[in-house]
């Protein structure tokens, strides 16, 4: 919870700023947020809060990445550089999705 | 800013008293206990608005389900491969097809894959409305000609009648085959085993072994196995390689990479519900395992091959005493079942 109120002010405070830090944790097996918009520049971090390894893919058009997979308190980043809709998922819980709209 | 705090506070504490169902931490290994109650299963299903339950559509369903003629050879119905005197299932290693051909595969149960999101050991369906048609096209499978099938169907005054009852004004065709045989499927359910009783409050449904057997199969740090065998269902609709020996072959079967091309998912398979699994034996995907001793011995070893192992295997450290209440609790997820009565098919 902290942490969101954590990512909620970053995103205001880096309002102003050119590129803005996002972050999205995956807790009870779902991400946190079921959707976000950002600009194009803009980092997002994806953490796990689970106690057991999650991964975080994309196969979308305007970004493609695979991160692995990581162990709970691990975070890894991916800077969004083209405007587009992008689903997110983890490959090892395909309940878990959300989408993020780079704009 | 006071009352944005004050919320926040409920706000979180809400989130984390949702979250404490199903930490093992927060269990509490007792009858009809609340923390365990995300066990339970919702009655039936979940059914799509378009293909609710009746019971005209699940007799029409059964009788589908049931009906050998629809196959090519007219020798082949569901029930060749998911045999209720089976635990719907068919007792081989893997499946046999078309002619007795050895299928890639072993044939899943049908019981409770209404309560899960994601269907074949692929996921490569996702609901039973979409899985039912599959194995009536492949030629490895029944190898249906669907014109001579349909032809035969909208023929028989029987038929006509079951359709015209369970859908009435659709027509009689693969869309409304693949929805009855959905619904029926939706109602082979298994939720009524003494592991439920016991935590809907029955303290003489399960013995000393099996619980310990059950606390043991949630703690992460000895069975570690509800971390993929989840609540409700004994499933957690994801995909792992747990490391079995056949992953060595020559030509090894990727499983879920071939829906999902990422590294990961090479050799990973779907999560099986292990309710009524005393009546589905052998078990895994290859079928190489003949009992439940030989999976637990396998899940000690945390696996035969190490290539790709899900990161969410751990190394186990359990005394043969414990291994054998994992096996006592897995035998006590099986449902009385009432006897299924067989139906009488339609004249064609
Ligand atoms: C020749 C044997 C055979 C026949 C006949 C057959 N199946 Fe299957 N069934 C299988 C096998 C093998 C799989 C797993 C295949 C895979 O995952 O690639 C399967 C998977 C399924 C699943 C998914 C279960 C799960 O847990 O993922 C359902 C549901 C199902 N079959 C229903 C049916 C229905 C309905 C019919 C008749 C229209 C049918 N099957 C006919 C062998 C058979
Ligand atoms: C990392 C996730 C994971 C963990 C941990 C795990 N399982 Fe499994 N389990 C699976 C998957 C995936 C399969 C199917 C694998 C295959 O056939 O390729 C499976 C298959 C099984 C089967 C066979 C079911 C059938 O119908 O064939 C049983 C029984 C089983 N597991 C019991 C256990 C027990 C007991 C534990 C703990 C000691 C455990 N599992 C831990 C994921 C897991
Ligand atoms: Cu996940």
């Amino acid at each position: 919870m902290r942490q969101l109120i954590l990512g909620f002010s970053l995103v205001a405070f880096s309002y102003s700023v050119s590129a803005a830090e996002h972050t999205v944790g995956q807790k009870n097996k779902e991400f946190t947020e079921s959707s976000l918009t950002i600009k194009v520049g803009d980092t997002v971090h994806f953490r796990n809060d689970d106690s057991f390894f999650h991964n975080v893919f994309s196969l979308s058009d305007a970004k493609f990445f695979d991160l692995g997979s990581f162990p709970q308190g691990e975070s890894k980043s991916v800077v969004f550089d083209q405007a587009g809709e992008i689903e997110v998922e983890c490959a090892i819980h395909p309940t878990m999705k959300m989408k993020i709209t780079v704009e | 800013m006071f009352y944005k705090a004050i919320f926040a506070t409920f706000l979180s504490l809400f989130l984390c008293h949702q979250a404490l169902a199903s930490e093992f931490k927060d269990r509490v290994f007792k009858a009809g206990h609340p923390s365990l109650q995300d066990w339970v299963l919702p009655e039936k299903p979940e059914a799509p608005s378009d293909n609710l339950a009746s019971p005209e559509r699940i007799e029409l369903g059964k009788a589908l389900f049931f009906d050998p003629r629809l196959s090519g050879d007219g020798n082949m119905s569901c029930a060749s491969c998911h045999n209720p005197s089976l635990g719907w299932s068919d007792g081989l290693p893997t499946a046999k097809g078309f002619k007795s051909k050895v299928l890639g595969r072993a044939s899943p149960t049908v019981i409770n894959t209404g309560y899960n999101s994601i269907q074949m050991w692929d996921g490569r369906k996702k609901t039973l409305e979409d899985q039912a048609i599959g194995p009536l096209e492949s030629h490895e499978e029944m190898n249906t000609d669907f014109s001579a099938a349909l032809a035969s169907i909208r023929g028989s005054s029987e038929y006509q009648k079951l359709f015209a009852k369970a859908y009435p004004g659709e027509e009689i065709d693969k869309t409304t085959i693949a929805k009855a045989i959905a619904n029926f499927e939706r109602t082979v359910i298994s939720r009524n085993s003494r592991f439920d009783r016991w935590i809907q409050g029955d303290k003489k449904a399960l013995t000393k072994e099996e619980i310990r057997g059950f606390k043991l199969f949630s703690n992460p740090e000895k069975g570690n196995c509800e971390v993929c065998h989840s609540a409700p269902n004994f499933t957690d609709n994801g995909f792992h390689n747990i490391g079995l020996a056949s992953f060595a072959d020559e030509n090894p079967d990727l499983g879920r990479y071939a829906e999902r091309p990422l590294g990961l998912m090479k050799g990973a398979f779907k999560t099986p519900t292990i309710r009524d699994i005393t009546l589905t034996a052998p078990y895994f995907h290859d079928g190489s395992a003949e009992t439940l001793d030989d999976v637990v011995d396998h899940y000690v070893k945390s696996g035969e091959v190490k290539t790709n192992l899900s990161p969410n295997l751990k190394e186990l450290k359990l005394s043969e005493k414990e291994q054998k209440a994992i096996v006592a609790f897995m035998k006590s997820l099986t449902s009385d079942s009432d006897p299924v009565t067989l139906p009488q098919l339609p004249r064609i």
